[in-house]
């Protein structure tokens, strides 16, 4: 690779050890991948501060003895508990510990202990045509496509070696060639499509996913009027389904205008969803059945928003769970304590949600009833949490959720 | 026979080839505590990959395979070297990380689609990289 001069200063130790040791680390990762050259960022979300094992520590622990410090603003992703409400973990007791000392340690090293999976929302919006190195699938997929921003797919100890030294190798998304959409998804509109519209978003970005497997696509038939939140929902099911990290929204997302001059170039490779692919992926991720028992509804995969919040509080509609059934919202700290000081939100508090922060109900062992089916509007959960809890899971529309959870058994759609 | 491909990652290997019929996710596909494949919808769930050469022809899943990768090297679980199709970077960081924590060298091997067919489950391999070459004999005698 082609070396700058701060890449050398870097390399030298100039910017000290953990700088030079993870620069290091870089520079073969991109000579693995045919990098030419390094591109500075403006800033790193970090997943590896999730507890995997003892070595998820180790690492982490290298850096911070040797007194690095992130150089660009870096965020954390989800750990592996809820350290706020211990007394809802239910998995083994020296996980809390384990998870709190990786935390610190990204902490020393300079990281801000967000622990959400969607900075984005409030926190950090990197700008269209920044570069930055994000890691997590469906933060990924949102900087790149909804924002407009650059980063490729970074995974554990990657985005820690970028944040130490403020560069990454110019590869896979960062590159012009790289963003250009592959193949031209049509899909049906909402109407056509027949299906609420949570269940719609859901619905499309896991079918691209599935058709369009590591793909760049351009979409047509998105509903211009989709919000953000909206966006991170097809976002997430794509990244779960088929590894979706960049998506073209025609009239929608900030480079559609330009993925289109590029397809007009050379023809693309066309992928036709029908209304009828839609269905079918609901009920596949949808296998529970009418009248069954219900443990919880777990929503916020990813992490809900204001937004989200406001919409479930009024659908709740003054309503309280059946006996044994527990409503789970995952989210960041910072929103979690806007709705809790916020009167509006008596409905949400009537219902006893519980506000699960700081990581994911389908990574943290919260859920306590051990029968009946979890319900949930999140793609990503019903595609993942089936394999992470052993558990039925069952996606459907928020509605339906709530008035299921209400009756203890799975409603009838409406 | 001997096969040239590419070095992601340095190292020395030999032993009986693993060839997956499916690409594996090694977070959530893996018991990182004993090797074997956990995936129950893999055909091969139930086989170990600890010490063995593994191919497969893509990666597969989580941008956290890296630290089941790792973790399964602290555990003395890791494959011996992992063949691959297509590059990938997932996979890259961690065998790096395996090499500079703990010196444990995993080789990840690209190897052309024409090779493929040479790389039969059960076959005897060696491997030798040097910079990003990398020599794969089959049947070493």
């Amino acid at each position: 690779m082609e070396l700058e001069p701060i890449d050398r200063a870097l390399l030298d130790g100039d910017h000290g050890a953990a700088a030079a040791r993870a620069m290091a680390m870089l520079v073969r990762y991109g000579e693995a991948g045919g990098a030419p050259r390094f591109v500075s960022i403006e800033s790193a979300h970090i997943d590896g501060c999730l507890y995997h094992g003892p070595s998820s520590i180790d690492f982490a622990r290298r850096f911070a003895d040797l007194g690095g410090r992130v150089r660009v603003p870096t965020t954390l992703n989800v750990a592996a508990v809820d350290v706020v409400h211990p007394g809802w973990h239910c998995g083994p007791p020296e996980l809390i510990d384990a998870q709190r000392e990786l935390t610190d340690l990204h902490e020393r090293l300079g990281c801000v202990a967000t622990l959400t999976c969607a900075p984005y929302q409030r926190m950090v919006r990197p700008r269209p045509g920044e570069h930055v190195a994000w890691a997590e699938s469906n933060a990924i997929v949102f900087v790149n496509s909804v924002l407009g921003a650059r980063t490729d797919r970074y995974g554990d100890f990657t985005d820690l070696c970028a944040a130490l030294t403020g560069r990454v190798p110019l590869a896979g998304l960062h590159r012009d060639e790289n963003r250009r959409p592959r193949c031209m998804v049509a899909v049906p509109g909402l109407e056509a499509a027949g299906l609420p519209r949570d269940l719609y978003f859901a619905a499309v970005g896991y079918v691209i996913g599935q058709r369009a497997p590591g793909q760049v696509p351009l979409v047509r038939g998105v509903p211009v009027d989709a919000t953000e939140d909206e966006l991170k929902a097809l976002g997430a099911a794509g990244a779960s389904s088929g590894s979706l990290a960049l998506f073209h929204a025609e009239g929608v997302t900030p480079e559609a205008q330009w993925a289109a001059e590029q397809a007009a170039r050379a023809p693309l490779a066309e992928i036709a969803i029908q209304a009828a692919d839609l269905h079918d992926a609901v009920s596949r991720l949808c296998p529970v059945v009418e009248g069954e028992a219900v443990a919880a509804v777990c929503l916020g995969t990813p992490h809900y928003s204001l937004d989200e919040f406001r919409i479930l509080n009024a659908v709740l509609d003054g309503r309280g769970p059946a006996e044994g059934v527990a409503l789970y919202v995952s989210t960041s700290r910072e929103i979690a304590a806007a709705v809790e000081h916020d009167p509006a939100f008596a409905p949400l508090r009537r219902f006893d949600a519980r506000i699960v922060v700081d990581t994911c109900t389908y990574l943290a062992p919260v859920v306590r009833n051990t029968q009946g089916a979890i319900l949930t509007t999140s793609a990503k959960y019903a595609h993942y949490g089936p394999g992470n809890l052993q558990r039925r899971v069952g996606l459907m529309t928020l509605e339906r959720c709530i008035r299921s959870a209400a009756l203890g058994r799975v409603a009838p759609p409406c | 026979m001997l096969i040239a491909a590419r070095a992601l990652t340095p190292g020395r290997a030999a032993g009986p080839l693993l060839l997956l019929s499916e690409p594996l996710s090694l977070w959530g596909g893996l018991d990182l505590r004993t090797g074997a494949i956990i995936d129950r919808t893999h055909p091969q769930c139930g086989e170990g990959i600890a010490e063995r050469i593994v191919a497969m022809r893509s990666a597969r899943g989580s941008s956290s395979s890296s630290s089941a990768l790792v973790e399964a090297a602290r555990a003395g679980v890791a494959p011996a070297a992992l063949i691959l199709g297509l590059h990938d970077p997932i996979l890259t960081i961690g065998a790096l990380v395996a090499a500079d924590l703990y010196g444990i060298e995993i080789p990840l091997i690209v190897v052309d689609e024409r090779a493929w067919p040479a790389l039969v489950d059960g076959v005897a391999l060696s491997i030798e990289t040097k910079g990003n070459q990398a020599w794969i004999t089959v049947d070493p005698v």
